[in-house]
């Protein structure tokens, strides 16, 4: 589905990624870890291209495509979807408005998927616009929801949302990855529902909440701008959850 | 501010008047069949807001200083030419050019001294008009003064929308000038929702003068849109609020191109217990100088009134500035004011592309959004053009 081969980026001249190599199957997720400020948002934006993110080395190839040098719109096209950490607020500009855009879906569709991400009350409204901090999240699910990408990179879906809501954003990740087996099967059964799926996902997670709702595939460690460890996702939480990240650095089995 | 500084924001554009022609005003004129204008006639006007095949309206039709069409089907409404209902009802003299002196300045003056047009319209005591009034005075030679002189009258209790397009054909270098004035006078609870379009050819030059008097209770809701490159245009429309809790809202939007010098306020005196009012303007600067200005007079306690003027800068070299006014002159008032002006975010524009929405689209969407949020109401047939000129904003990039 995805490939990220030598990739360097840097923001106003100075490098912040180095050297990323990043493979994701079809159908697979894979989960990315690593502290604050060590440039996860940085590779999302710069997988989808947005200006501030300069390529300087390096290549993305997506359903063997090369898009590096795309305009972000097209590779959206292509089957990427975002969901945003800190999304902007557009005054005058509503999910509906947005919602023409995302492509394949009915009315029905979108207010049943409304409904169940309890968003009903802000379809009208600026988009972000004092929004909280779950409201953001399950707005954001509910465009990739309607966009239905192939690719889907999450960055921290469970931050700032209560222990209510993360049944609700977990269960919204597993749709949008296919996960939901009832839901997505036809009655297949599942050694073909799993050949049949192809919904990818690379999540950014702190809290690693959502490894309790969507079975991960792999774990990747980012620290200051380099992947320092590739393994079972929910040893690598583990191991940062008790000894912290300098424990994934002593090992660094990427060196 | 310093003082320099000031005399810029003033900077009036002269008019020499004497460059145009005056036209007669006919005595007698045979009435047009609007169906049958020609078909790129009604395109001009259909641009500036005015549907000639709109069976659900009323309309009124004044090509440079020739009222050509004007047709009411309501009881209870009545549409004329000023001149003609001047003649009809000699006590129209207590109220025309009473609100606008005649000498506030060389335009008015002008108006005044010369053979003046434009549309009557009264609405009867409690009627509560269905259909709404479209007005067309449209600019159809070059070089010709177009002196308008609109005389609305709304008796207690009534309501009724009108709609004015004001439009040109293709003028040529010579261009024309277009002198408006208009006097408004709101009943005892009654409500008039009064739309404007100018939509004027680059060459055309305007200076439009409008007062309103709102009595007790009485409503006056403003929307004005200028969408297409004007030479330049000066005009600061005033309502007086005299009767309690009276209310006057003035929405405006503002489309600013390279060469156009746009000078467009509101103003509202509140001058009765209770009064209220609400002043929000929106420009979008693709090149040219806007001043947008907004004035609140509070002159009795107990009185409300807020001001907005947002504007959006797209291309280096364009220029707004903000003049808001608040005058309190007694206390337990409660006047606002807010002001902001700033270029489209980039990060804005990344998001939406983050959807799948290419840069035209996604310039145009926040273009569209800047100008409609907080804009209550709006009415739908100014909508449809103003997202055709936002797509085509979005499209020549930012
Ligand atoms: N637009 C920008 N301009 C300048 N610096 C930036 C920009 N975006 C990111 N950076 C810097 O790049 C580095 C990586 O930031 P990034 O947001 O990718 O981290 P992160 O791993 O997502 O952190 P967090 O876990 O806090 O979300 C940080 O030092 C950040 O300050
Ligand atoms: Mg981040």
């Amino acid at each position: 589905m995805l490939e990220i081969k030598n990739l360097s980026i840097a923001i106003d001249g100075k490098e912040i990624l180095h050297n990323i190599n990043l493979r994701i199957e079809n159908g697979k997720v894979v989960i990315l870890f690593g502290p604050n400020g060590s440039g996860k948002t940085s590779l999302l934006m710069a997988i989808i291209g947005l200006g501030n993110y300069k390529i300087t080395s390096g290549k993305i190839i997506f359903k063997d495509r090369d898009i590096t040098n795309l305009p972000t719109h097209e590779r959206i096209k292509l089957g990427i979807g975002v969901m945003f950490q800190r999304p902007p607020t557009i005054k005058g500009v509503n999910i509906r408005d947005i919602a023409k855009f995302l492509g394949n879906y009915n009315e029905e569709e979108f207010r049943s998927l409304a409904k169940l991400l309890k968003v009903e009350h802000l379809l009208e409204r600026s988009i972000n616009m004092g929004f909280s901090g779950g409201e953001i999240k399950r707005t954001e699910l509910l465009q990739l929801l309607l966009q239905k990408p192939d690719l889907s990179l999450i960055d921290e879906p469970e931050s700032g949302v209560d222990v209510e809501n993360i049944n609700l954003v977990g269960e919204a990740i597993k749709k949008l990855l296919e996960k939901t087996y009832t839901a997505y099967s036809n009655n297949l059964p599942m050694k073909d529902h799993h050949k049949k799926r192809k919904s990818s996902g690379l999540i950014i997670t702190h809290t690693g909440l959502i490894l309790e709702h969507i079975p991960a595939d792999e774990g990747l460690v980012l620290v200051e701008g380099k992947i320092v460890c590739k393994g079972n996702p929910y040893e690598i939480f583990d191991t940062v959850k008790n000894k912290g990240f300098n424990e994934c650095l002593k090992c660094a089995i990427m060196k | 501010m310093s003082k320099m500084r000031n005399n810029e924001v003033v900077e009036k554009k002269d008019i020499d008047l004497s460059q145009y022609k005056v036209e007669k005003v006919p005595e007698y004129i045979s009435e047009v069949d609007i169906k049958k204008l020609p078909e790129v006639e009604k395109s001009i006007l259909l641009h500036a807001g005015v549907d000639l095949e709109n069976d659900k309206a009323d309309t009124f039709l004044m090509k440079n200083q020739t009222v050509v069409h004007k047709a009411t089907r309501q009881s209870g409404v009545e549409l004329l030419d000023t001149n003609e209902a001047l003649a009809k009802y000699p006590e129209l003299k207590k109220l025309h050019w009473k609100l606008i002196d005649p000498n506030t300045d060389k335009y008015t003056k002008f108006v005044y001294d010369n053979p003046e047009s434009g549309y009557f319209i009264r609405v009867k005591k409690g009627t509560k008009a269905i259909f709404p009034i479209q007005s067309c005075l449209f600019l159809e030679t070059p070089s010709v003064v177009q002196n308008v002189h609109n005389l609305i009258i709304l008796e207690e209790n009534s309501s009724v929308e009108i709609l004015t397009g004001c439009t040109s054909k293709e003028l040529g270098k010579d261009g024309g000038a277009h002198l408006g004035i208009t006097e408004i006078y709101i009943g005892k609870n009654a409500s008039l929702t009064y739309s404007m379009v100018h939509n004027w050819h680059e060459s055309v030059r305007v200076r439009s003068r409008t007062a309103i008097y709102v009595e007790e209770n009485g409503t006056f809701i403003s929307n004005y849109v200028l969408l297409k490159k004007v030479k330049d245009i000066q005009m600061n429309p005033i309502a007086y609020l005299k009767g309690r809790a009276a209310r006057a809202r003035f929405n405006s939007i503002l489309l600013s191109y390279p060469g156009s010098f746009i000078d467009v306020g509101s103003r509202v005196v509140l001058d009765a217990p209770d009064t209220s009012s609400e002043i929000i303007s929106r420009v979008v600067n693709k090149g040219g100088k806007v001043i947008a200005r907004g004035l609140i007079s509070g002159n009795v306690s107990g009185v409300k009134g807020h001001l907005e003027c947002q504007g959006l800068i797209l291309e280096d070299g364009g220029e707004i500035y903000t003049i808001p006014q608040l005058n309190g002159l007694s206390p337990d008032i409660m006047l606002s004011h807010e002001a902001a002006v700033g270029k489209i975010a980039r990060e804005e524009v990344e998001y939406l592309m983050a959807r799948g929405i290419n840069e035209t689209d996604a310039v145009g969407l926040i273009i569209r959004g800047f100008l409609y949020e907080g804009l209550e109401n709006f009415p739908n047939v100014l909508k449809q053009e103003i997202d055709r000129i936002s797509d085509e904003l979005g499209a020549k990039g930012y």
